[in-house]
């Protein structure tokens, strides 16, 4: 059970409210609360206790800011230095002044090397570069033939004379492939070499050697965003070893810290150039240092979620979707149905709600949440008449029955679905007279405060409902909401805050528009641990 | 604006699901119960009608060629090794596991072996312990444990503090749990073994290494390629397979991992082998679609024969996330051991620890290299041995 840094800290600082300045204590408790969630994150310890130091340092000269509580200033150092430390010079690859560029990619057994050449390969393609993807693994079985397949999904030509499974010399693969990319017009040469382990010294050799023939202008290090304490020693052994110009990290898309990218950057100060999330080809982008700052402290990634929305959704269905919001109209089911399919679009909901800052502590609900809980609702709803979808108010006992049975759930299901209707359309007419979305100037918070009591509210109702014994557990809930609350309209006004942590103070950094009161909704929304 | 509608329209989406969560769920025992148990039926039926005409087809061995299910034995001008039997393998790799554990064990006793045992020393062998992937907690809770003895004992020379450090490690690694993979078939019915784990951590190559030990001990084995998904999985295993003689069943790319499990279970049984062995594709523990599927290849596995062994593959440089990819994974299909991978680097695979006691699931095989051969039965004490530099 990993409750969030941004958590922790305020339980820490519960009793120090009030005070003018961070005093040593209070540094010293906080560095404390930090250290174990960058351990838990798997930063690597040297690197942690280097980067405590400098917090520590930092949060001593730091002048007190009214507008921020010690918690959320210490976080706000904290996230301040990791995006300082991650970020740094943000690069792009270098081309060479003389085609091919040759980019070569070294790591661990397992890390996605050979997806990551594919990917690499299909988002060089569609900058306009003809990218020549080259088989040098020549130790794990079948490792060209995987070669082969991931280039032909992502329509890359791969050179691959050696058969593999541990015959053929991989330098001299990778030496003929820069003569055949010349003669055929590849203008970047990608060349993917077997895992090896930083300890295995003829394997590293190895390594030296391909680099020695093909002279890369990139070496990337394929990390996976798995790796533990590890991390440190490997990044040392392979830059020893061959050297790397920059770090490429994988498997960002399980719910790992990905501690190990700070490491590596604090270590050996090479920057983290791309970062690999999910299964498909296209699942690759470029590092956002600010993203993984909030990830490794545990803090959502909207600007992730918001990013990949516009790349799912057409403009005018967004529109379309604004004005069924903002219209004068009441909130119906057909409204819901279709906001529903939206948000399914964007994948798994649990997904999207791990996202959402604030989310993190509720991890074990957000897991229970399936996707067919989703098919259910809809289902119940398409049982309905339109006339029912229009006005559920006239949705009496034997509709009730009618449309469970239509939708082969229970009739508590349909009531459950129509209570909770009730309450979300009651909470959108709250919005929209407190704050609606794209009226500007509109001080979106009383909005968003009403919405979480409703919120509250609903919850509470929905435990009682089910005969659930937990509504002690739900009147703290309400109290911690309330708590986090007054804290928030403290921390309302400040504007350095990173994304996603907690309060008020989600606003500033993201476009304009998310502002005001969504984002402390989001976060009033999880229940406490107990 | 547009951002708000998105944040708006998940919310509210996400206001009605979650209520539905409460709502729903508790009821849902007795109300699923029904038409679930018809669903499963249907499905039961489906597959049991679509495996006859499978399994007649290797039948005809003419017919190999356009087959879903390809016959190994066409490729044999490989020659079939004998590998060596499993026995005390763990001692002949005690050098390759040295090298990946002496820092951790010289480090440890420079700092037993000071003459004082003051803050320092304590908060040096908690790092330690850090460093090796153990985790906060179980760090502390060692170093607690290992200084209440102390005090307790009156204990000062280094040796004894050494053999108390041995004992809790020891004590964390639990050796008195069952170890032994349960490969032995049953009467006519063959073991089976399922593999999973998340992606990169070496499912297929450990499946190749394990049917060697097996055929190394003489049994006869049957690999099933369930990984569809991965490009060339199904090949990787299929050159394992063929070094040892032992028939991999597989589908072209994309077909159904719990039909391929099954039928690798079923040609087994027809064929008498002893054990089954089935390779899964590897999937993040977040991807809920995927556990599911995992979930059903063992149920499908299951109306066919039981499952003996759910191995977990971890790799040893995973870090904290290994934890929650056990749990993520116990609960889908109820592990029943972990085989830890690539032991052989500077990784110290301390996240095994707070697996097995927060999950009480043995580590019952490590993975110590590239080599066929470098799988080995895990033991606890020899384990420990090559952690604190000894023999």
């Amino acid at each position: 059970m990993f409750e969030t840094l941004s958590d922790r800290l305020t339980s820490v600082f519960t009793s120090l409210r009030g005070k003018g300045r961070l005093s040593e204590e209070d540094i010293n408790s906080t560095a404390r609360e930090i250290r174990l969630a960058l351990l838990e994150a798997d930063v690597a310890l040297p690197v942690v206790r280097d980067f405590i130091a400098q917090i520590k340092e930092r949060a001593r000269g730091e002048e007190v800011s009214r507008a921020l509580n010690p918690a959320q200033q210490v976080i706000k150092i904290v996230n301040e230095e990791l995006i300082r430390i991650l970020g740094g010079e943000t690069r792009e690859i270098r081309f060479a002044k003389n085609p091919p560029t040759v980019i070569m990619l070294a790591g661990l057994q397992g890390t996605g090397k050979t997806t990551l050449a594919g990917k690499l390969g299909l988002w060089l393609a569609d900058e306009r570069n003809t990218p020549l993807l080259v088989a040098a693994d020549l130790q794990r079985p079948n490792a060209v033939t995987q070669l082969q397949v991931v280039g032909e999904r992502a329509n890359v030509p791969v050179f691959a004379p050696q058969p593999g499974n541990g015959v053929g010399d991989p330098v001299e693969v990778a030496r003929e492939s820069i003569d055949y990319a010349q003669r055929n017009n590849h203008n970047v040469v990608i060349v993917d070499t077997a895992g090896r382990l930083g300890v295995d010294s003829e394997m590293m050799q190895q390594a030296a050697d391909i680099r020695d023939a093909v002279r890369p202008d990139e070496i990337l290090f394929v990390v996976d965003a798995m790796i533990g304490q590890d991390a440190v020693n490997t990044a040392q052994a392979f830059l020893d070893g061959v050297g790397y110009d920059a770090v490429a990290l994988t498997k960002l898309d399980g719910d790992a810290r990905g501690g190990a990218a700070l490491s590596i950057r604090h270590i050996t100060g090479r920057p983290i150039m791309f970062a690999s999330t999910g299964e498909k080809l296209e699942d690759f982008d470029l590092f956002h240092p600010d993203r993984m700052a909030s990830r490794i402290l545990d803090m959502g990634d909207m600007l992730t979620l918001i990013e990949h929305a516009q790349k799912t959704f057409e403009e005018s269905e967004v529109e379309k979707m604004a004005s069924t919001l903002a219209s004068e109209e009441d909130f119906t089911l057909d409204d819901f149905l279709q906001q529903m399919s939206m948000v399914r679009r964007l994948g798994p909901i649990s997904n999207l709600l791990g996202m959402m800052p604030g989310m993190g502590q509720m991890k074990e609900q957000i897991g229970n949440v399936d996707d067919k809980d989703l098919d259910r609702i809809a289902a119940i709803i398409q049982s309905m008449t339109p006339a029912e979808r229009d006005n559920p108010k006239i949705i009496n006992g034997s509709r009730r029955l009618r449309i469970a049975n239509g939708s082969g759930t229970q009739v508590s299901d349909v009531n459950g679905l129509v209570t909770r209707f009730f309450e979300a359309q009651k909470m959108m007419r709250q919005m929209k007279n407190g704050g609606m979305p794209g009226m500007p100037g509109m001080p979106g918070q009383s909005g968003g405060k009403k919405k979480a009591k409703a919120q509250a509210k609903k919850a509470k109702k929905g435990k009682q409902r089910s005969g659930n014994p937990l509504k002690a557990k739900q009147q703290e809930a309400e109290k911690a909401a309330e708590r986090q609350r007054r804290q928030e309209e403290g921390g309302d006004q400040s504007s350095q805050l990173p994304p996603g942590l907690g309060g008020g103070a989600g606003a500033p950094q993201l476009p304009p528009g998310l502002g005001g009161g969504k984002m402390p909704d989001l976060s009033d929304f999880k229940l406490p641990k107990q | 604006m547009d951002y708000t509608i998105f944040a708006v329209a998940i919310f509210v989406v996400a206001v009605l699901v979650f209520g539905g969560v409460f709502l729903i769920r508790p009821r849902r025992p007795d109300s699923g119960k029904e038409p679930r148990a018809g669903d499963e039926g249907g499905s039961a039926t489906g597959t049991a009608v679509a495996e006859p005409e499978e399994k007649e087809e290797p039948g005809g061995p003419s017919a190999a060629a356009g087959t879903a299910t390809i016959e190994e034995p066409p490729v044999a001008p490989v020659e079939i090794e004998i590998p060596p039997p499993s026995a005390g393998r763990l001692v002949r790799l005690r050098a390759r596991l040295a090298r990946s554990q002496s820092v951790f064990g010289q480090g440890l006793l420079n700092l037993l072996a000071s003459d004082r045992l003051d803050e320092d020393a304590w908060e040096g062998i908690e790092d330690i312990l850090v460093t090796s992937d153990v985790g906060v907690t179980s760090a502390s809770q060692i170093v607690d444990g290992l200084r209440t003895k102390v005090k307790v004992l009156g204990t000062r020379s280094p040796e004894e503090v050494r053999g108390l450090l041995r004992e809790e490690l020891l004590a964390q690694i639990n050796p008195e749990l069952d170890r032994a993979v349960r490969t032995e078939p049953h009467g006519t019915r063959p073991a089976v073994i399922m593999v999973v784990g998340v992606n990169g951590t070496g499912k297929t190559t450990s499946c190749g290494k394990l049917a060697r030990v097996l055929v190394g001990d003489g049994r006869s084995v049957v690999l099933g390629a369930a990984d569809t998904f991965r490009a060339a999985a199904a090949d990787q295993l299929e050159t394992w397979g063929s070094r040892v003689g032992a028939p991999v069943i597989r589908k072209d790319e994309g077909a159904d991992p719990a039909s391929v499990a099954f039928d690798a279970v079923t040609r087994a049984s027809d064929e008498g082998a002893d054990t089954v062995i089935i390779d899964t594709a590897g999937r993040l523990h977040t991807k809920t679609g995927l556990m599911d599927e995992l979930g059903k290849v063992k149920r499908v596995v299951e109306k066919k024969s039981q499952v003996d062994e759910v191995l977990l593959v971890l790799d040893a440089t995973t870090g904290q996330n290994g934890l929650r990819q056990a749990r993520v994974f116990a609960e889908v299909v109820n592990i029943t051991g972990i085989v830890l991978t690539k032991l052989d680097g500077t990784a110290k695979g301390g996240i095994i620890v707070q697996v097995q006691r927060e999950l009480g699931v043995p580590v019952k095989l490590v993975g110590l290299g590239e080599g066929p051969d470098d799988l080995a039965p895990f033991e606890p004490e020899t384990f420990v041995d090559a952690i604190l530099g000894e023999g």
